[in-house]
């Protein structure tokens, strides 16, 4: 098989910051090539260069051997290159045939012929054996559906190399199964297929082979399925995968000891709430979290976690149910009376919740406890001691750079969890709720949030996890409830789950189905 | 009841007209607070042009132009320079009043025109201007545009979601400039329709609000090119039946039938009576490459 893309000394600069620095890539015709790389290589600036979302400062593109210059999206289009994005981009209130179209309309200028694109469609839909609704409209479909419609407007314009932004960061198990499917039934018909990730497993599941990027360089390309390579082929490992990635050994395990439940330190019973749309988001959830535990919620992305999340933290007023702390019911108590109380919360959104991008480094490190001495004597900020405190939240979890007085805005995504994680942390809480803990931060970073969580468990508080990566809902946690439509629908203790049962149950399964019938 | 319908006609006229121009504006993703600027501009560039030349017909092309003028300032601040666009509409407003009160002393010494020609009134099947059953002509022309035309659907793309716009090959910026020039065009031919239809001359300040009105219409009428001319109607009934009550008898103060528009915007910007929902980006600049 020929090369039909090669990317060639590929840079690109934003400011002082080099996010690709002279890459190199091939990609063979007709193969599944992975692109991995941790948050912030360059994995998705390289694919917007070739999508002509970017123009590169230096280095050359050749396209099916010619050498090409991609302006903008219409010419990679014309070229044949598609892409999807990881946040989709359909326009919820239009039809899946309208968006599908968009762009390229048939019919005339002066008429958009609706019937033409719906048939259209239909007829890719069926060709491709994706199958969807031409005439829904998309904010009413599902997930995995509206990847579906942007793989299909790819297709529609006539792509043969598709590129796939992080897309199974948003499906269930089993949705990403029938990815996998799909992307197997593509390259069989001749489409050739970049897959940007960070997760290793999908690496080695999927791709035929893999260019690891670090720091805006590729390190290696490696043959994975010994489809299409001139010899016998040993694929890496998951581990020398990681270490490729990170620049040095990770490990991929989290170090924990068996739990040591104590009392039950927060309740939930019966609670119900709306969702902002205004229709019922919880609808009757129970649990209980021990000191000394780590609960782990795992679910599919809009099943009531958040929700679950703001009632429990103050944020949502729940419309039925009782919340208690220690035993206190603090169903009706506001944010801060909660907070002194003994809750701590790592918001999902770090930067819409989690910190106020403008202020500095010090002064997110206080937000919350900033009327309180010592940062605040008699109505007056104290700043000596905020920074001193920052300092300290510095040195102990490794915050870069070490200084106070940086703007958090300007932080790297990991350093701005890690300093959300300090301030929760370091409020010595009863209950900690982490919500999302580790979403879009780097391996490094993960793995040190990972570790002083299991440290606060050690520690004896209670540590409520809400989680959409199930990797890490099954790494963390010593019980783990499944939240699906607004309800705890099963709980096991972690031993008892895998990755299967919990995909089922998540996607509306029973848990008898997803254990072949043995109930519990 | 032929009075009541034609003085609701006659109110409604240029708020339809001002709609459909804000909502080109709007459903491309750009606030246009700056209608009522454009309005005035445009009565008294119709009835200047109309004053200097003696051709009323001419004058009513001018008011166009000068509201296509006067809206690619707002375009170029808010697409261009990506400044708040309220800000940018409230100065245009600002401008436009200032601009259109010196020019008019200038040219007439008293701050308003002496009365000119106005374009005829039709005779049939009404005796009305002629600029009535032009709006409703440009309501169906706006409907077909927005819904059945490849343009129409990009240009609301771009309103709800730009940067999905921007990846299907579509210009944002291109069709960002398309809908705020296309509501000067509209708003100035709305401001014509005023000072050269239903009047016949300038006067300081003459729209009074209007351009206001308009954009409660567009808001009430969902975005939409019939409901926006539905909530006119609707204003305008509210307007012509308040002089109607006053001639039967009936106290009901003018300023209760003069707030209606406002408060059944708000209602409606409420959820009351049935939700309004903007097109989702309206107000935001597009950068290009933010994630």
């Amino acid at each position: 098989m020929g090369n039909i893309l090669e990317m060639r000394g590929i840079t690109k600069r934003f400011g002082p910051v080099v996010a690709n620095d002279g890459i190199d890539l091939e990609v063979r015709e007709g193969e599944i090539h992975a692109l991995l790389g941790e948050n912030g290589a360059g994995k998705t600036t390289l694919m917007n260069i070739l999508y002509g979302l970017y123009q590169p400062d230096a280095g050359e593109i050749r396209y099916k051997g010619k050498p090409v210059t991609i302006t903008d999206p219409n010419r990679a289009i014309e070229l044949g290159i598609g892409m999807v994005h990881q946040h989709f981009m359909l326009i919820p209130p239009f039809t899946v045939a309208e968006n599908i179209v968009l762009g390229h309309e048939p019919g005339s200028k002066t008429r958009l012929d609706r019937a033409g694109a719906v048939e259209k469609v239909r007829a890719l839909s069926q060709e491709f054996g994706l199958k969807v609704d031409p005439t829904a409209r998309v904010e009413s479909i599902s997930v995995g559906m509206q990847q579906r419609v942007e793989i299909l407007k790819a297709l529609y314009r006539g792509a043969e190399l598709l590129i796939l932004d992080e897309p199974t960061a948003v499906l269930t198990p089993q949705e990403v199964q029938e990815l996998i499917g799909i992307m197997r039934r593509l390259v069989e018909q001749g489409r050739t297929i970049i897959f940007i990730t960070h997760k290793l497993k999908e690496v080695l599941r999927i791709a035929d082979r893999v260019t690891v990027i670090r720091q805006g360089r590729n390190v290696a390309t490696l043959d994975i399925s010994g489809r299409g390579a001139p010899g016998p082929v040993t694929p890496p490992t998951e581990a020398e995968l990681a270490a490729l990635m990170v620049g040095r050994a990770v490990s991929l395990k989290v170090e924990k000891g068996p739990a040591k439940p104590g009392e039950p330190v927060l309740e939930v019973e019966g609670l119900e709430c709306l969702g902002s749309r205004g229709l019922p988001a919880l609808k009757g959830v129970n649990l209980t979290l021990r000191a000394g535990e780590i609960l782990g919620i795992a679910g599919v992305d809009g099943n009531g976690q958040t929700e679950l999340i703001e009632c429990l933290t103050g944020l949502r007023r729940p419309t039925a149910g009782r919340i208690r702390l220690r035993g206190q019911d603090i169903t009706r108590l506001p944010v801060r009376k909660r907070f002194e109380l003994g809750l701590a919360h790592i918001p999902e959104d770090r930067q819409k919740r989690g910190l106020v991008l403008d202020f500095t480094v010090a002064e997110n490190a206080i937000l919350g406890r900033h009327y309180r001495s010592p940062y605040c004597r008699l109505g007056v900020m104290a700043w000596q001691q905020v920074t001193a405190h920052a300092q300290r939240l510095i040195r102990d979890f490794d915050i870069r750079p070490p200084l106070p007085g940086t703007r958090a805005g300007s932080l790297s995504g990991g350093n701005q969890q890690k300093l959300i994680v300090a301030r929760e942390i370091d409020k010595e809480p009863v209950v900690l709720i982490a919500a999302q803990p580790t979403r879009g931060v780097d391996v490094g970073a993960i793995e040190a949030i990972h570790r002083r969580l299991v440290a606060e468990r050690d520690r004896g508080r209670a540590v409520l996890l809400v989680s959409l990566e199930l990797d890490e809902i099954l790494a963390l946690s010593d019980r783990i409830a499944v939240m699906y439509e607004g309800r705890i629908v099963a709980e096991m203790p972690a031993e008892e789950a895998t990755e299967e049962t919990l995909g089922l149950l998540m996607a509306g399964g029973t848990r008898s189905g997803a254990e072949g019938g043995v109930a519990r | 009841m032929t009075i009541i319908i034609e003085s609701t006609l006659r109110y409604a006229m240029p708020l339809i007209i001002a709609a459909l121009g804000g909502m080109f504006s709007e459903l491309s993703g750009v606030v246009n607070i700056a209608l009522e600027g454009i309005m005035l501009l445009g009565s008294f560039t119709a009835v200047a042009v109309a004053y200097l030349t003696g051709n009323t017909y001419l004058g009513v092309l001018a008011a166009m132009v000068g509201g296509v003028a006067l809206a690619s300032i707002h375009a170029v601040v808010s697409i261009r320079y990506k400044a708040n666009q309220v800000v940018s509409g409230t100065a245009i407003n600002i401008l436009a009043s200032g601009v259109t009160t010196m020019l008019a002393r200038g040219l007439w010494a008293e701050g308003g025109s002496p009365p000119i020609q106005r374009i005829p009134d039709l005779t049939w099947p009404f005796r009305i201007t002629p600029f009535v059953p032009l709006a409703f002509l440009l309501v169906a022309l706006c409907h077909w545009f927005v819904y059945y035309t490849p343009m129409g659907l990009r240009l609301r793309a771009v309103g709800e979601h730009p940067k999905a716009a921007d990846t299907a090959g579509i210009s944002v910026e291109r069709m960002r400039y398309f809908g705020v020039l296309m509501s000067g065009v509209l708003a100035g031919l709305a401001g014509a329709g005023l000072s050269v239809g239903l009047l016949s001359g300038f006067e300081e300040g003459m729209t009074n609000g209007r351009g206001f009105i308009a954009l409660a219409a567009l808001i009430f009428g969902k975005w939409t090119p019939v409901g926006a001319c539905l909530a006119a109607l609707l204003f305008g009934a509210a307007t012509a039946s308040q002089t109607f009550m006053q001639a039967l008898g009936i106290q009901i103060p003018a300023q209760f039938l003069l707030m209606a528009p406002y408060i059944l915007t708000m209602l409606a910007l409420a959820g009351v009576v049935g939700r309004s929902t903007p097109p989702a980006s309206v107000g935001i600049p597009y950068e290009k490459g933010a994630s």
